[in-house]
């Protein structure tokens, strides 16, 4: 079966475990990887499995896209560049997938809007970040039945999975996935924290979800929303796991999920960088499967003036 | 460490009653409260004066307990009437935000201790040279230092200063250090500072070591020191400072703080306010002895009493488990497993 063509730029750890998940998919292949570092791991990696390889950046991967047709790419750089990536991108008719805190288009969660993105054609979907992947989902779950005042994540991450770009950006990261409650999770407020854990052997992924209802909670409904939610992650996520709750207390909800990752490029303990990189798979998935049926046709983007 | 080894030596007091003390009274201190320790505090002498939600910036959360007040509102109530002690503020990146530093600078806040979990220092850089940036008196504090080796804290504090930390803190947030281990710490720090950064301690007393362990401190280099009035903080609360204070006065260690006012303001005004009689109890003995977060004292306690599993055995588990500061949220997850596997929880808790 014919495939889009897909580049991933940035060959740290969410680049180099996306090239598991993109050439597993029926509807993707990896071509090109990205760098800026002709040393790095992840661009010997990739040219180890056969892709094609550039350590001069995006403008290294230009003058190749429309020979090697090119339609997606996957930005996992920086907050700080990826807006240029995406407009010398678009211009050629890519759609981006951003992984990175940059959020310059509409957040995606799969299981909650993917389907609205896909709809409008949208040229640059966000992925938000590891922790709303996790989280955002719940809440929404909970806020399709009634409505919640607020919503609050916490999420834990093992150390050894937390990579330098994030570490020295945690702001970007707070202010992100907050936002995306409200937005996406359906929460009036939403109040994101991270937590990094250092524990040997690496703790797996957990994460918290608290929502507070405006009215009692129905907890029947919200039970069964959550199990069906928890359900349609696990499609993409199968290590997406409820450990406690859903948890009553008053008009609060409380629900202790756990992510264990596939083991690809990082151990399991890593659910955090499988979401994420599943998520992004997924969303292009979604938009492959529409360009490959003819549904949809990829345009490219006239520079704003 | 004889007296006159010591003798001489000056060192900056920093009370955490309103920050540290606001874990041990649940989050709740009003700003009447809030003015009256503080103005107090300001007239015995004491220099550096924390003063926000126990958790610090972006505290208020239902993982850490909502304050009556803002912190805003909390800065507002004390500083324009601090003489000559200044007000500093907790961050922990992950949970606080350079916004907040901000509007804390705004409102009159000159000094940050800004946190994170003892391996973790490159978490911080954002948020040191904001601090630096603004002009506020910048601290880099270690947490749970017991988790690292002298080494290691050598390391990561050497890091905190290259983002541009004036000093740097061994941060006893269990309460599970003895002296030697402090002194070797502190040691381990002097040795790859620069001369000019400062060398902090805050402690504990959950082994009852709080005023042991700051001598230690104090001993092998450390110049600025933590502590609280009636040691009002979390766990079996901090270093008791009007305690330390006197300590201090037989040693020749120069303070600048005035021992009887201290001391009358611990029985006047810290002891009559507090909701339970901060000490060494079986609890908060368990946090020191498991090297167990103190802030987790009153959520396990809380746990314990809706799925019947004691403090201890929770406690324990966390420790044994390797939680850090700000994983308050598995103390209840880490109660229902538990509760679950004794039989005394459903696996399903929806109606």
């Amino acid at each position: 079966m014919k495939k889009v063509k897909c580049a991933l730029i940035g060959s740290g750890n969410i680049g180099a475990d996306l090239i598991y998940k993109i050439q597993r998919s029926p509807f993707l292949e990896p071509v090109w990887m990205v760098g800026i570092d002709p040393a790095s791991e992840g661009l010997r990696r990739a040219a180890g499995i056969g892709l094609k390889t550039t350590a001069a950046g995006v403008d290294g991967l230009l003058p190749h896209i429309l020979a090697d047709n090119i339609q997606i790419a996957f930005d996992a750089t920086s907050a700080y560049v990826h807006a240029e990536n995406s407009r010398k991108l678009n211009a050629l008719g890519v759609m981006m997938i951003d992984l990175t805190p940059a959020a310059i288009g509409p957040l995606c969660v799969p299981p909650v809007n993917l389907r609205e993105h896909a709809d409008r054609v949208e040229m640059n979907v966000n992925m938000i970040s590891c922790a709303g992947q996790a989280t955002i989902p719940i809440v929404f779950a909970v806020s399709r039945v009634q409505s919640v005042a607020y919503g609050e994540i916490i999420a834990s991450l093992a150390s050894k999975s937390v990579g330098p770009g994030t570490r020295a950006n945690l702001d970007e990261f707070t202010y992100t996935t907050s936002s995306a409650i409200e937005q996406v999770g359906g929460a009036r407020k939403g109040k994101a924290l991270a937590i990094i854990n250092p524990a040997e052997p690496p703790m797996l992924m957990r994460n918290t979800i608290y929502c507070l209802t405006d009215e009692e909670p129905d907890q029947k409904r919200i039970s069964e929303s959550i199990e069906e939610m928890i359900g349609e992650v696990r499609k993409y996520v199968p290590g997406y796991r409820l450990v406690n709750g859903p948890l009553f207390d008053g008009k609060k909800v409380a629900v202790f999920m756990e992510v264990s990752g596939l083991g690809d490029y990082l151990p399991k303990y890593a659910g955090n960088l499988d979401i994420m990189t599943a998520a992004a798979t997924r969303t292009a998935e979604m938009f492959a499967e529409e360009i490959l049926t003819g549904k949809i046709q990829l345009q490219p983007l006239k520079e704003a003036a | 460490m004889s007296e006159n080894t010591l003798r001489g030596r000056k060192i900056i007091l920093h009370d955490m009653c309103l920050r540290d003390g606001m874990h041990a009274k649940g989050e709740q201190i009003s700003t009447e409260e809030m003015a009256r320790i503080a103005t107090a505090l300001d007239d015995a002498g004491v220099p550096l004066i924390q003063v926000s939600h126990g958790a610090g910036l972006g505290g208020n959360s239902l993982q850490h307990g909502f304050a009556p007040h803002s912190n805003e509102e909390y800065w507002d109530a004390v500083i324009p009437r601090l003489k000559q002690a200044k007000a500093s503020v907790l961050l922990l990146p992950g949970l606080g935000t350079m916004k907040e530093l901000q509007s804390a600078w705004d409102h009159g806040v000159r000094s940050v201790h800004v946190a994170t979990h003892c391996t973790e220092a490159d978490t911080s850089p954002q948020h040191i040279a904001y601090a630096r940036k603004l002009g506020m008196d910048t601290t880099g504090f270690l947490m749970m230092a017991h988790l690292n080796t002298p080494t290691g804290l050598a390391e990561q504090g050497k890091l905190m200063e290259s983002y541009g930390a004036h000093s740097v803190y061994i941060t006893d947030s269990a309460g599970y250090l003895l002296p030697e281990d402090v002194k070797t710490r502190v040691a381990a720090l002097r040795d790859v500072l620069q001369p000019e950064t400062e060398i902090g301690f805050h402690g504990h007393n959950n082994m009852g070591m709080g005023i042991a362990n700051s001598l230690a401190a104090i001993a092998a280099g450390a110049t600025r020191i933590d502590a609280s009035v009636g040691g009002l903080g979390a766990g079996a609360g901090n270093t008791p400072l009007e305690v330390f204070v006197a300590v201090c006065e037989r040693m020749g260690i120069v303070t600048g703080c005035d021992l009887f006012k201290l001391m009358d303001m611990a029985e006047e005004i810290i002891f009559p306010l507090m909701d339970h009689i901060v000490r060494v109890d079986r609890a908060s003995l368990t946090l020191g002895f498991a090297g167990v977060y103190s802030t987790f004292l009153l959520h396990a306690n809380r746990a314990a009493a809706r799925f019947g599993i004691p403090a201890r055995d929770i406690l324990v588990e966390l420790g044994r488990k390797k939680m850090i500061g700000g994983q308050e949220d598995m103390i209840i997850d880490t109660a229902m497993t538990m509760a679950k596997a004794r039989g005394l929880l459903k696996e399903t808790v929806a109606a």
